[in-house]
């Protein structure tokens, strides 16, 4: 039974995470109204990175409960793939690698951000449900059970190291009671593909609603066109870089001869 | 500012590209050699992934060997018979070097291929060059210069498929220039260079021809083979990045020129000392970084799908 929660992948378990929340309370409660600030990123030839703004706000249904407007959590994610880990040991005095083990479905992107560290908003059970936090990720061995945990802190730590996880680097601000508002830094580096924004709101460490908007990260222009032509038509590719490199040498040649 | 490479899948600055293209050009010009075996090592340093940096600087030595032949093709220095039996090899040891360079990357090795062959051959060349142009040197100032053999006979006369190749003034069998080919051709595809360093010292010493049509003819062979690992490597691992190879392009060949230039400011032996000393220089550094302990001992790879 564990095992097969483990599978199922991280949007399954977001949508019966929300589906938990709502059976344990039954009556009218707060929800949330959330959007990002472009649901389409393009990753142009001059694209250096960009902030990705994500704001909402809670719709408290209960006006009784007073100050504790409760918590919110955002989540990006990015489009999962298949990881090898590979680990080095030292064979007759050079480095190699000599153990590898695949990872399926490990998200390519992850950054977190909250209003308060997410140990004060939730029991560690309840995160490592929801998977929040990239430390709290877990990664399916591909193959044969085997020790994996030190493989897979090292995706974590690789990823973080290329910006590509983060972890409560930005904070969700509020504005007033309900208004919230953080900003999520996609780094230069960013892999292409279908994104998604969770938004998680928090009262008292139980989660009471969620929500989650698509992103999509694109090439786009000329780095696009490149892209799709090398991958889609590779041998034409390869003989149009030929060709590239035919006249160039000829052009530099003829260039330089005439002074 | 910086650029977006589609194919490496990163942004790099547009000047540090520019910066080294030139610099490797200007290098390549004084010393008459492709760059490739500096280049590749600097790219990867920079953070391209080492199979795109392989497969691009193959893309970008067959522009800078087409602007040398034309050079030398005016001059007459290049033997096209000999080139075509070399470039026969050539053709072959590519496929092969693909071949494994595929594998080597499926099975996680190929990083370290790469850094090994360099280790391998830039030291074993660097250390001949430095020894050759050291003694040059002592035996210019000395005023002795010996004398060699006309007509030196090795094992390698008595091969069978003589040949005969009237610009380089040879008749030998087609066996050794094909045996040279193939070899260049492997390191070309897995190295990512154009081979000049391992072929010239070959066709001079192993082969005997005169000097004055060695380089024409070797980076002739050269733009063959490199043309055909770039198109292998398309094909084969998608890794050719036609945007940093243009950028390369523009800016090896404005430093190629110049460094042509002060090149013929320079003696031969100060020349060849100067070059071995940088090749003994790449080759301690990718040495040094097999060898220590690396700050990381995981690293992660693409899986398949």
């Amino acid at each position: 039974m564990f095992s097969t929660v483990r599978k199922l992948t991280t949007n399954v378990a977001f949508f019966c995470a929300i589906a938990l929340g709502w059976t344990t309370h039954g009556q009218a409660q707060s929800s949330l109204v959330t959007d990002i600030s472009s649901h389409l990123i393009s990753v142009t030839s001059d694209f250096t990175g960009t902030e990705l703004l994500l704001f909402g706000a809670i719709q408290i249904a209960d006006e009784e409960e007073g100050p504790n407007r409760g918590d919110v959590l955002v989540v990006v994610r990015g489009p999962e793939k298949n990881v090898i880990v590979r680990r080095k040991a030292r064979v007759a005095g050079i480095w190699v690698n000599t153990e590898a083990l695949e990872f399926e479905r490990v998200p390519s992107f992850y950054a977190l951000a909250s209003n308060r560290p997410v140990e004060e908003i939730a029991a560690p059970d309840v995160l490592n449900r929801l998977r929040i936090g990239p430390s709290r990720l877990r990664f399916r061995v591909a193959k044969s059970e085997q020790v994996s945990l030190p493989f897979e802190e090292a995706i974590v730590r690789q990823k973080s190291r290329e910006n590509l996880y983060s972890d409560q680097e930005t904070a969700v601000y509020f504005l007033g009671d309900t208004l919230f508002r953080t900003t999520i830094a996609i780094p230069a580096n960013v892999p292409v593909g279908d994104y998604i924004a969770e938004f998680y709101l928090f009262k008292d460490g139980e989660l009471l609603g969620a929500q989650s908007s698509p992103l999509f990260i694109k090439k786009s222009g000329l780095g696009r066109q490149i892209y799709d032509f090398a991958y889609d038509y590779p041998a034409l590719y390869g003989i149009a870089a030929i060709i590239v490199a035919l006249i160039a040498g000829w052009l530099a040649s003829a260039i330089f001869r005439k002074e | 500012m910086t650029v977006y490479l589609p194919i490496a899948e990163i942004s790099v600055n547009l000047f540090l590209i520019l910066g080294m293209g030139g610099a490797i050009g200007l290098l390549s010009g004084m010393f008459g050699v492709g760059g490739g075996f500096l280049m590749t090592p600097l790219l990867i340093f920079i953070g391209i992934p080492p199979a795109v940096s392989v497969a691009t600087v193959s893309n970008q030595i067959t522009a800078a060997s087409v602007s040398g032949v034309l050079a030398h093709w005016r001059r007459g220095n290049v033997d096209f018979k000999m080139g075509m039996v070399l470039l026969i090899g050539g053709i072959v040891g590519s496929v092969v070097g693909t071949w494994i360079f595929t594998i080597l990357k499926s099975i996680g090795q190929v990083d370290l291929m790469i850094s090994l062959s360099y280790v391998i051959f830039l030291g074993t060349i660097g250390i001949l060059m430095f020894i050759e142009s050291v003694n040059a040197l002592i035996n210019t100032r000395r005023g002795t210069v010996k004398r060699k053999k006309l007509h030196q006979h090795y094992w390698i006369h008595g091969l069978p498929f003589k040949m005969r190749f009237r610009k380089s003034k040879l008749y030998i069998s087609a066996l050794m220039p094909l045996g040279i080919g193939a070899l260049v051709g492997i390191l070309s595809a897995i190295m990512g260079v154009g081979g000049g360093f391992v072929m010239v010292p070959a066709m001079i010493y192993l082969l005997g021809m005169p000097t004055s049509v060695v380089i024409g003819t070797s980076l002739f062979q050269i733009i063959f083979v490199t043309a055909n690992v770039t198109l292998l490597h398309a094909i084969s691992t998608q890794t050719v990045d036609i945007m940093l190879a243009l950028l390369l392009m523009s800016s090896s060949v404005v430093g190629a020129q110049i460094g042509t230039r002060l090149g013929t400011k320079l003696r031969g032996e100060q020349l060849r000392g100067l070059l071995a000393l940088l090749v003994i220089i790449v080759c301690l550094k990718l040495a040094f970084d097999l060898v220590i302990t690396p700050d990381d001992l995981y690293s992660l790879g693409e899986g398949g799908h």
